[in-house]
């Protein structure tokens, strides 16, 4: 097999992860402001994703790392050119992360509600950074001829991307109450079903409008066919069409599946639409970065394969037990009065 | 994240001892340090995600003439040691209940072995734009042949002896000068006595071996940044032997090449820089001209006043913190350490010295290379993103500034907090501080 294509699907796959799991914990983030009635139920929600969300950001770095790796030029081009975008996500992503660290450091309510803060408006802006971010390499930015980005922050923004955030926002925050729902007992757990029935019809429809969308940019301007990007469009409207069924029939653990698949095909429509080109120049069609012209040589390629096969069962394996071992249900009672002595005893 | 390295595995020595023994002081210190150690990796994280960005932020023709052989280390230490840390960091941390004892060190020393796998797969990166190795040139570009030759890259094999012994230093002196503070105010004596020592145990070998290894390192620097070295000594003229200039005034720029006022080692800087009392040390300015008519007229030389300063700063630091270990060791040894106070005080103070050298360390690798951003392929000045302005360059770094500023205060008062006498660790916050909400 072509080890470009390859890492092409392989890049795919990373931010598929990425969205999938960090989806949820940003959910959980831009809910907190509305969904917990004290600072109890706040640390229950803090402790859904307290052991798991650092390494759901590794996804991230890793996806970075083999975009650098693998096609240099699109890393390039495509950080430089969305400068002002990834330094917000930069700043998002920092004050998130030491919220979590520091949050629990002070019994001042001022300072847990900044940190609370904190992570909410993190989660939201980096959602929405990303989910305009990600559209606007189909949508196209002006590229010129030496492969580099030639406008303004002010380019990112149009009808078709501006939705794919908002799109982003609107499906991690149901994806995080579908999480909140499986993760947690009693009243809050409750409250989160509700909030998710809430969010369900909202979310879906304009998931199925902004994939049908892509589809539409997908041949328009990026001269593809409607086959193959209306596959993974219509599987994602199916997935969040099947994730409204769910949460209203009260499956909770089949509608967080749902709302997984439907992050996940987002991913694929938009990378789907993409190939062969990873970058759509708006400018001048030709100056587009793709597969071909934006990847590293076969060595590097093959070096990195290796690593990757070895590397990525590991990861994933590593990761699953984790979940594994966290998968109790979060009780109230827990966050409220530590236990006394660290007891043995089996996981879970 | 030099201090992460170091903390890492003295909490881990900590948490091991308590397994091994039972006795519930190691558990105590293994908290109190634990939370510090966290406080810390927060930062960690949060700058590690700027770093990879910032490539290709501002670094975009870098990114493209490199990519294919410095993505290929960056992509791995995120997925074989970035993940690995994070992840077992996480499950150290919520884990206290839910592991068994045995299962729940196991993930601690995970987490370390992430952050020592991830400061090599960096130091091999860096070290690359030091010494680039295992590439070939392909239509302007540098394309891996070698993956083994990148891996094994002499400079970076020295470099990260260099700076993870470094990391050690970083977390011993912390913790003993955090034992120090506790003595000074009589607080917990018992209990930090036992921290000290195993402090001291880390440090006192690990400063002392650092000046040999600091030695060695120096020596690959020579062979592939000559210029570096003749900065770092402010060495004009090309000289053997060579003295090592301890303390120097004026002789830092081409008018005025003579310094006014030196104390100087006969020797030393010849054995330094080649390993033999003998060996010869090329000069600035023929240095400079063999790199014009090489790569043609251009300035080859970093500004040679900070350079020569941050070698001193760093390698001055460097002897300093061993004496404090030898004096810590000696204390200890006639039992007296608890009770010197002028001790005390300068361990508390000496908290500040591996903070000192590290990033006087920085600002001699980094700004010794210059005007390379890649030693002898590509100029700094050339590897910039040529669509991100000035102004938007100056936005962004004040940007980070500010939030840099700002998360390092917060952490220094939220460690200082937490490694504070007077908050007591009382027995009923021990376990699963993490839970608290």
């Amino acid at each position: 097999m072509d080890l470009q294509i390859l890492w092409f699907v392989l890049i795919a796959v990373l931010w598929s992860a990425y969205f999938l799991l960090e989806g949820f914990d940003f959910g959980v983030g831009m809910l907190l402001p509305f969904l917990p009635k004290d600072e109890r139920e706040r640390g229950q929600m803090f402790q859904t994703i307290g052991p798991v969300w650092d390494g759901n950001e590794v996804w991230l770095v890793i996806a970075g790392g083999a975009t650098f790796a693998a096609f240099p030029a699109w890393y390039g081009t495509m950080f430089s050119g969305f400068y002002l975008a990834l330094l917000l996500v930069l700043f998002f992503l920092i004050i998130r992360v030491v919220s979590f660290e520091w949050r629990d450091k002070s019994e001042s309510p001022r300072w847990r509600t900044a940190w609370m803060w904190a992570n909410a408006v993190g989660s939201f802006g980096a959602s929405l950074i990303w989910g305009v971010g990600l559209s606007n390499l189909l949508y196209g930015v002006p590229i010129n001829s030496s492969g580099d980005f030639s406008g303004t922050f002010w380019d990112l923004f149009s009808g078709y991307t501006v939705l794919g955030g908002v799109t982003i926002v609107a499906l991690f925050a149901f994806h995080g109450s579908t999480f909140l729902t499986l993760r947690t007992t009693g009243d809050l757990c409750e409250r989160a079903a509700a909030t998710a029935r809430r969010l369900s019809v909202v979310a879906a429809l304009i998931v199925a409008a902004f994939l049908s969308w892509t589809v539409a940019v997908a041949v328009d301007r990026n001269d593809k066919d409607v086959f193959p990007p209306i596959l993974p469009a219509a599987l994602g409207i199916a997935a969040v069409a099947l994730a409204v069924l769910f949460v209203l029939g009260r499956r909770s653990g089949w509608a967080f599946v749902m709302t997984a698949l439907a992050t996940v095909l987002w991913v694929a429509a938009i990378f789907t639409s993409l190939y062969p080109r990873v970058m759509v120049s708006s400018t001048d069609f030709a100056n587009s970065l793709t597969v071909d012209s934006a990847s590293s040589a076969h060595y590097a390629l093959a070096v990195m394969s290796v690593v990757a096969a070895i590397f990525l069962p590991l990861v994933l394996l590593y990761q699953g037990w984790t979940y594994h071992v966290f998968r109790a249900r979060v009780r109230g009672d827990e966050v409220e009065a530590p236990p006394l002595a660290p007891t043995a005893g089996g996981a879970g | 994240m030099p201090l992460t390295l170091g903390l890492g595995p003295i909490v881990a020595i900590f948490q091991t001892l308590w397994h091994r023994t039972g006795q519930e002081q190691w558990l105590r210190l293994t908290r109190f340090f634990g939370t510090l150690l966290l406080i810390n990796f927060a930062i960690g994280v949060a700058t590690g995600l700027v770093q990879e960005f910032e490539f290709g932020m501002n670094w975009s023709v870098y990114s493209r003439f490199v990519g294919n052989v410095f993505g290929a280390p960056l992509a791995v230490e995120g997925l074989a040691a970035f993940a690995l840390e994070s992840t077992f960091f996480g499950l150290w941390i919520f884990g206290w209940n839910r592991l068994s004892p045995r299962l729940h060190l196991a993930t601690l020393w995970i987490a370390v072995l992430g952050t020592w796998l991830s400061g090599y797969f960096i130091l091999v990166a860096n070290s690359w734009m030091q010494h680039p190795v295992g590439y070939k040139i392909v239509d302007g570009e540098a394309q891996l042949t070698s993956v083994w030759a990148l891996l094994s890259n002499d400079f970076a094999l020295r470099a990260y002896l260099h700076t993870m012994l470094a990391g050690l230093i970083f977390g011993s002196i912390v913790v003993l000068g955090v034992c120090c503070w506790h003595f000074l105010r009589g607080d917990e004596v018992d209990l930090f006595r036992k921290a000290a020592k195993v402090a001291l145990i880390v440090a006192v070998p690990v400063t002392a071996l650092q000046l040999v290894v600091g030695n060695r390192f120096g020596e690959a620097v020579t062979s592939a940044q000559s210029m570096k070295i003749a900065a770092s000594e402010a060495q004009w003229n090309t000289c053997q032997p060579c003295g090592f200039s301890l303390f120097q005034i004026g002789g830092f720029t081409k008018d005025d090449q003579t310094p006014s006022f030196s104390i100087t080692i006969p020797r030393l800087l010849s054995y330094m820089a080649t390993g033999s009392f003998d060996g010869q040390v090329q000069g600035l300015t023929p240095l400079q001209k063999q790199e014009q008519r090489k790569y043609g007229r251009d300035n080859y030389m970093p500004n040679i006043r900070v350079i020569y300063w941050s070698m001193r700063v760093m390698a001055f630091a460097g002897v300093l913190m061993f004496l404090v270990a030898a004096l810590g060791a000696w204390l200890y040894w006639k039992k007296k350490l608890e009770r010197a106070r002028w001790f005390h005080w300068t361990a508390l103070v000496a908290i500040a010295l591996p903070y000192i050298a590290a990033t006087a360390g920085w600002i001699l690798t980094e700004m010794g290379r210059q005007p390379w951003i890649v030693q002898g392929l590509l100029k700094t000045s050339e590897a910039n993103s040529p669509n991100v302005s000035t102004t938007w360059l100056g936005i962004s770094l004040g940007v980070f500034i500010a939030l840099y500023i700002t998360l390092g205060v917060v952490d220094f008062v939220l460690m200082r907090r937490y490694a504070r006498p007077d908050r007591p660790t009382p027995k009923e916050e021990l376990p699963e501080p993490a839970v608290t909400y």
